[in-house]
């Protein structure tokens, strides 16, 4: 995939798995937000090819994208601070749910992040950094998809709520049939939940194996992982 | 007294119109931040075709019904035409093509219906009530005015609070990006924004034009009007447009009452001045969100 004058990506080529976490690493401008990105059609490469389930989601809208099972949670936690936190996780129900079931999913997410249902008429501009990746996690996840991309959900959080996030991601995506795709600047704690990792390195593909093989390669760790 | 009460009375009645074409310019600004100059030119436009429609014999009501419908069909042609094309740009370029789109409609107006200022008439009858034994400056117009800007007010109101298409139609006006990635198809909700927009446009037409000289230029003053009660509102909030309305169209009415109606349009500009300098992030602006 290219775009304007400098490729982003170039020939990146990866497959992730159902059911599995799989981490994209790899340094700034290593092309981690660039490849999410173009998954959920924000952004038009030049040239290439997205399937999913089969079909080409290339040169789709990114409401169409969505609607096909892609939840992309972006950097940055997009919460929309002028709605309340029940408003948030309405909105993502809106074209998959009829009403009685929209309830029903609301409540489910309340369950899931306990925290959120005191807040739930309070405007998601009033939530902590940590209550807003709940919030975003559980927008993403409210709508059942099938492809949930999330983009450096451990940004500026604490590490503890960082590894509590993690460990809900990884119990929520065993046994189901959601591909879960990581991007992450925080090597160590994506590897620790996912079952395989793709190493980026300036738009291109360093090495793709399972979680744990790169975990234990210490050459690769140092030169492209930094830890 | 009594000349006080009927100003504030003609006051109110203005500011309702005011507030519902300073609705329409704050439907299109919080959605597409783009200030619809030629909102009042197409009310105007819209007037005039609700004109053409009561010569050949229609019924008020039935061309009342037409036209707001004709309002809603050229506020999304506005958008998907003139305005879309150009998105992604500098947001100053949709705004002078509305500025263009002001000078083109009224241009074309004068020459189909003719530059001279016409009649037009009222949904019901314009002399004053009569309250015990006075005749107070405040008709059976006026209380129409009053309640077709209350509905179209609540209306807005109860579709943005209490409905899905509403809560939508917020999101892709605060977070389009975001909202697009949640499947909402935020081109279609700001096309029916600019539509919606254009039916509070076609109603403020429809009410100023009885009481004006009606003509292509009429609604110019009261855009001014509209937008000095959007900002004073904050440019924001639907509840922010009334209250501007009412705000403006109280204070110019006492301009006109005790100074004289020529400085009016002074008093606009001086009370847009002292609300910018007082508050300007408008009275009903919401707060600035924190983005982290």
């Amino acid at each position: 995939m290219s775009y304007g004058a400098i490729d982003a990506l170039r020939s990146v080529t990866l497959t992730a798995r159902p059911g599995a976490i799989t981490a994209i690493l790899g340094a700034n401008g290593a092309g981690k937000t660039t490849l999410l990105r173009t998954i959920s059609g924000l952004v038009k490469p030049r040239a290439g090819s997205i399937r999913f389930s089969g079909e080409e989601l290339l040169g789709r809208a990114v409401e169409d994208i969505a609607r096909h099972g892609v939840a992309h949670v972006p950097e940055g936690r997009g919460v929309i601070a002028e709605l309340t936190v029940e408003e948030n996780l309405r909105l993502a129900t809106l074209w998959c749910m009829g009403h009685r079931e929209r309830q029903g999913a609301i409540e489910a997410t309340f369950e899931l992040f306990p925290r959120l249902s005191r807040f739930r008429r309070r405007h998601a501009s009033t939530l902590s950094g940590g209550e807003r990746q709940m919030l975003v996690i559980g927008r993403a996840l409210i709508s059942r998809p099938k492809l949930l991309l999330l983009d450096e959900p451990s940004l500026g959080l604490a590490p503890l709520v960082t590894a509590q996030l993690m460990a809900l991601l990884r119990d929520h995506t065993q046994g189901t049939d959601m591909t879960v795709v990581l991007v992450e600047q925080n090597a160590r704690s994506a590897l620790s939940v996912s079952q395989r990792a793709v190493v980026l390195n300036l738009g291109e593909v360093v090495v793709s194996d399972e979680a744990a093989t790169i975990a234990a390669d210490s050459g690769l760790r140092h030169h492209y992982l930094g830890f | 007294m009594g000349l006080f009460v009927n100003i504030t009375l003609d006051g109110i009645a203005n500011g309702m119109i005011f507030a519902a074409l300073a609705l329409a310019l704050v439907l299109i600004f919080r959605a597409t931040r783009i200030v619809n100059f030629a909102q009042g030119a197409l009310g105007m436009m819209t007037t005039f075709i609700a004109s053409s429609l009561l010569d050949r014999g229609v019924g008020y009501w039935w061309a009342f019904l037409a036209v707001l419908a004709v309002g809603f069909v050229m506020g999304a042609m506005v958008e998907r035409l003139l305005i879309r094309p150009l998105q992604g740009k500098s947001e100053l370029n949709p705004v002078i093509v509305t500025i263009g789109l002001l000078v083109v409609l009224e241009g074309l107006a004068g020459t189909i219906y003719g530059n001279s200022s016409r009649g037009f008439p009222a949904a019901y009858s314009q002399s004053g009530l009569t309250v015990g034994h006075t005749k107070i400056a405040f008709s059976h117009f006026d209380v129409f005015i009053l309640v077709s800007v209350l509905v179209l007010m609540t209306a807005t109101l109860v579709l943005f609070r209490a409905t899905s298409l509403g809560l939508r139609m917020r999101a892709s006006a605060f977070a389009g990006e975001i909202s697009r990635l949640l499947g909402v198809r935020v081109g279609l909700l700001l096309t029916l924004g600019w539509a919606l927009a254009g039916v509070a446009g076609s109603l403020a037409g429809l009410l100023v034009a009885p009481t004006s000289s009606f003509g292509p230029y009429y609604m110019d003053l009261v855009l001014v009007y509209a937008f000095t009660a959007a900002v004073i509102g904050g440019l924001e909030s639907p509840v922010g447009a009334l209250i501007g309305g009412l705000i403006t169209g109280l204070s110019i009415s006492y301009v006109g009452g005790y100074l004289g109606s020529g400085l009016q349009p002074l008093g606009a500009l001086v009370l847009l001045m002292v609300a910018l300098m007082a508050r300007p992030e408008g009275i009903f602006a919401r707060p600035p969100a924190r983005r982290v």
